[in-house]
């Protein structure tokens, strides 16, 4: 497992192929706030780049929009098959492919020439909102499980399918299934700019591990690893308000000056106790008046001379 | 007191190129009004909460037409005049463009009736309406199709084609399920967006209601296909005078050359009758 540390510049190929080395679903889960396919483009990139074709099932972008950013070495590697343009056969003219995306995914089972390939389908949620979960699922098992050619080992044949995910559409259990079927799967997240990846190994007969790797994604869709965000964390100075003092043109009163600060001192508070307040309390004679009560009883009142407790044989 | 008045919502977005080093024009540029600056082949999601964001769509329908760019506006929720008199406030006329062929204007209210009462040979737009089961917005799409792509006649008027929806929450409650309009979306996208390079914008509704699946599915699932989402909330604490609400800006699906930092701003704004004002939040010139 790499290690937290200074960032080396192989790392995040390590990263990368620690990703695809498992084989079987690389699930990607995103969320609006934090887009995958750029994840995803950086996961193809680094299997095109060890030598593999990579077949994209596309329906939510287009190939143009797709293929942008990468360069020709990669996007010769790459084989789109358009789910795009006319996924539901409006236009008529055919060119929709037969049995729909999964018919073409369920092609892709079929491939016949050797060695490692990676499927990447964009995205899989597209699929669940139109298919049943229990179909989408066996279609996945059926492609990431491929019998080998006749002829060709084992261990040679390793099909990888990197599955994008928006995990906000869809409910507990698609997700559920989803996850269950997939040896590695990647959630992304982020914080102050700076993105984030869990991610969860399940390697057989072993228990799952996990691993939170930092890094942000450059435009040619290498990552460069992060040591993750600062824990003093200043807040970005927003480049677009200048900073306004509000303290400016109050209504009411921040400061005080020297005299008003002397005339707070002085002041003696009712409540606050002082000796001399103290003995003027204790002793109300010199000059003071003794204080009097002044009653005027009602005409309600009744003024019973008699103690009340006088019949109480105590 | 002179408040932290950013710029209006026209000046925040024209500049808001991920190409350029600063998305947003510095304050001094206030005064340029840049619609050629304006990205071609996107999409964008208004989406409001606890509060009426369709003062977006108001906007959004002006810049357009005074960028000289072609129009189909499906306004299902308000009448053409409605749309018209706050687009004359802020400079443009409506009949004016109509007429000139700029705008294609399909007026929900008053068209739906014609499904019901006028023979036609094509598939009304608002067809949907008629069918009992669970039907699809393609003769909508069809429409918009028809309305944007340039005539054959070799004259490039207009810069490029825009379509504006108000809104698609609507076509939920008229009966379309969600997959069917993010279905409708996707086509549009496809051919509006990607095929001949215009923009689209569409409001939604969010209606806070978590058990309301199909809104949610819709609204998350257009977030998905947006470049860029303007999300309007009322303020928690309630109606403010001063204060209408908050505006959040979501960039995604920046394209390569865009650092992804600073993605995301929010700003608090007032509605005035020609202008809504924006200020950082917390810095309203009235309260402070």
């Amino acid at each position: 497992m790499p290690s937290e540390g200074a960032a080396g510049c192989g790392r995040w190929s390590e990263m990368l192929e620690s990703l695809l080395a498992l084989g079987g679903l690389v699930l990607l889960r995103d969320s609006v706030e934090w887009e995958g396919r750029s994840f995803l483009k950086a996961l193809i990139r680094k299997a095109a780049l060890s030598g593999e074709q990579v077949r994209i099932l596309g329906c939510e972008v287009s190939e143009e929009e797709f293929r942008e950013g990468f360069d020709s070495d990669v996007n010769s590697r790459l084989v789109y098959h358009d789910l795009f343009r006319d996924p539901l056969n409006w236009s008529k003219t055919g060119e929709a492919p037969p049995g729909g995306p999964l018919g073409a995914l369920r092609a892709m089972c079929k491939r016949t020439d050797p060695g490692p390939v990676t499927i990447a389908i964009d995205s899989l949620s597209w699929l669940l909102l139109r298919q049943p979960c229990t179909t989408v699922c066996q279609v996945l098992h059926a492609l990431s499980h491929r019998t080998p050619c006749p002829g060709h080992s084992p261990a040679v044949e390793q099909v990888r399918v990197l599955g994008l995910l928006h995990e906000e559409l869809h409910g507990p259990g698609p997700v559920g299934a989803l996850s269950s079927l997939a040896q590695t799967e990647v959630t992304l997240g982020g914080t102050a700019g700076l993105d984030s990846a869990h991610i969860v190994f399940r390697r057989p007969r072993q228990r799952p591990t996990h691993q939170t790797q930092w890094f942000s994604i450059l435009p040619d869709f290498s990552l460069d690893l992060q040591e993750g965000p600062r824990l003093e964390c200043q807040p970005h100075p927003d480049p677009y308000t200048s900073p306004v003092d509000p303290t400016t043109h109050l209504t009411f009163n921040l400061r005080l000056s020297k005299k008003e600060k002397e005339a707070r001192d002085g002041l003696t508070l009712p409540f606050q106790f002082s000796s001399e307040k103290q003995q003027a309390l204790l002793r109300p004679g010199q000059g003071q008046a003794a204080s009097h009560i002044f009653y005027e009883p009602d005409a309600y009142d009744d003024l019973d001379q008699e103690d009340p407790d006088d019949d109480l044989d105590v | 007191m002179k408040g932290m008045h950013l710029p209006d919502i026209r000046m925040l977005l024209q500049g808001a190129s991920p190409r350029s080093s600063e998305m947003f024009p510095e304050l001094n540029n206030l005064l340029n009004t840049t619609p050629d600056k304006a990205e071609q082949g996107k999409l964008t999601l208004l989406c409001d909460a606890r509060t009426d964001g369709s003062f977006l769509v108001h906007h959004f329908l002006s810049f357009y037409l005074k960028a000289n760019c072609k129009v189909c506006f499906v306004a299902l929720l308000q009448s053409f005049s409605h749309y018209n008199i706050v687009a004359q406030k802020l400079g443009v006329s409506l009949a004016a463009a109509r007429e000139r062929g700029q705008l294609v204007f399909l007026e929900g209210l008053k068209s739906s009736v014609d499904v019901f009462f006028q023979a036609q040979e094509d598939p009304h737009p608002l067809q949907f309406l008629r069918e009992a089961s669970a039907g699809n917005l393609q003769p909508l799409y069809e429409f918009v199709r028809e309305a944007l792509t340039p005539a054959d006649n070799g004259e490039a008027a207009w810069r490029c084609p825009v379509l504006l929806v108000d809104d698609l929450s609507v076509l939920l409650s008229l009966g379309m399920g969600a997959v069917a309009v993010l279905d409708f979306v996707h086509y549009c996208r496809a051919t509006v967006c990607c095929e001949l390079k215009g923009n689209m914008v569409a409001l939604v509704h969010d209606s806070g209601d978590a058990e309301d699946e199909e809104n949610n599915t819709l609204l998350i699932g257009l977030s998905h296909q947006s470049h860029l989402i303007l999300r309007t909330e009322g303020l928690a604490t309630g109606f403010c005078k001063d204060v209408h609400g908050q505006l959040r800006i979501l960039w995604r699906r920046p394209s390569q050359s865009t650092a992804r930092r600073d993605r995301s701003l929010t700003f608090q704004y007032k509605i005035q009758d020609k202008n809504v004002s924006f200020f950082a939040r917390g810095m309203s010139p009235a309260i402070l």
